[in-house]
């Protein structure tokens, strides 16, 4: 664990860092700062694995076929019940 | 401009919606309907009134839709529809504590990291089993609505800094900030609760060797 007063200082900068918004700069030394500093990089891996799972997990989110029936319903759109299927 | 191709995802012709094309507005509902809904059942945790907010975003855009101008895209237009719809709805069971503008909190620095164990080691089957998932789901309820919303859109949906800040009608600067202390916050919840299965997942190893 090197100074903790470090790991605050970059706290501010791990949402840009993982999304890889960080300036070559800074990415640069906080890669530096993580090599001696198994907080940070624990800190980083598990916010970076917090938000794989829930986009994985959100993915599977299906739109219940009941629930679409009823929305097409409610538009009166019953008429083209996948009629235009779009991939995402 | 070609306003037609502005929209990115799906699109959609912008022309075609606005006259009132009823082909071209199924597509329309087609592509974001189920992004809505899971908007909403994240938001809502209820799935009767996750399916009453997709209803009405989609019936108050058809209304709308004549006199969007283009000033953002077509999608955020319509998350921020939806958000509305979301938020309304959360006001009725908890009327003083639902907003999504200024927060307090905006400026004050991001709460530091005290859970430190590694569990992305952990294997995905127990990271995505049935327990866990509702896990997720409950740390999700445990943010402020203004942070559910920012993670959501931008984690979860996929916008970018700039969308979801139109989308909430709030600073890119503090989607930034709400962006880094809803994730460290769900960060610290999760790491708390996986802890736990890597002490026993450890101590069953143990006990099999």
């Amino acid at each position: 664990m090197s100074e903790p007063e470090t790991c605050c200082e970059w706290l501010g900068s791990l949402s840009e860092y993982i999304d890889g918004d960080l300036s070559v700069q800074l990415c640069a030394e906080l890669e530096a700062h993580m090599r001696g500093c198994e907080r940070c990089r624990v800190v980083v891996d598990t916010l970076r694995k917090t938000v794989s799972l829930y986009q994985q997990l959100c993915a599977e989110d299906a739109l219940p076929e009941d629930v679409h029936e009823r929305l097409l319903v409610s538009l009166k759109l019953e008429d083209f019940k996948h009629d235009h299927p779009v991939t995402k | 401009m070609n306003q037609d191709r502005k929209n990115g995802a799906g699109d959609f012709s912008l022309t075609a919606l606005q006259s009132g094309d009823r082909a071209e507005f199924a597509r329309f509902v087609e592509y974001f309907s189920p992004q809505i809904y899971r908007l909403a059942l994240k938001m809502l945790h209820d799935p009767q009134d996750a399916e009453d907010a997709l209803q009405e975003t989609f019936i108050k855009s058809l209304r709308a839709l004549p006199g969007f101008e283009g000033r953002s895209s077509l999608s955020t237009w319509l998350y921020r529809i939806a958000l509305n719809e979301i938020l309304m709805l959360l006001r009725k069971r908890k009327p003083e504590s639902i907003s999504i503008d200024a927060e307090p909190e905006d400026d004050e620095q991001p709460s530091v990291p005290l859970q430190l164990a590694d569990w992305c080691c952990l294997p995905e089957k127990e990271l995505l089993n049935g327990e866990s998932r509702a896990f997720l789901d409950a740390a999700i309820g445990q943010l402020s609505t203004a942070l559910q919303a920012v993670f959501l859109l931008r984690d979860v949906q996929g916008l970018s800094v700039r969308e979801t800040a139109d989308a909430l009608n709030i600073s890119e600067a503090a989607v930034k900030t709400r962006l880094l202390r809803a994730r460290l916050a769900l960060r610290e919840s999760l790491t708390h609760y996986y802890t736990e299965r890597l002490t026993k997942s450890g101590a069953e190893s143990e006990e099999t060797e």
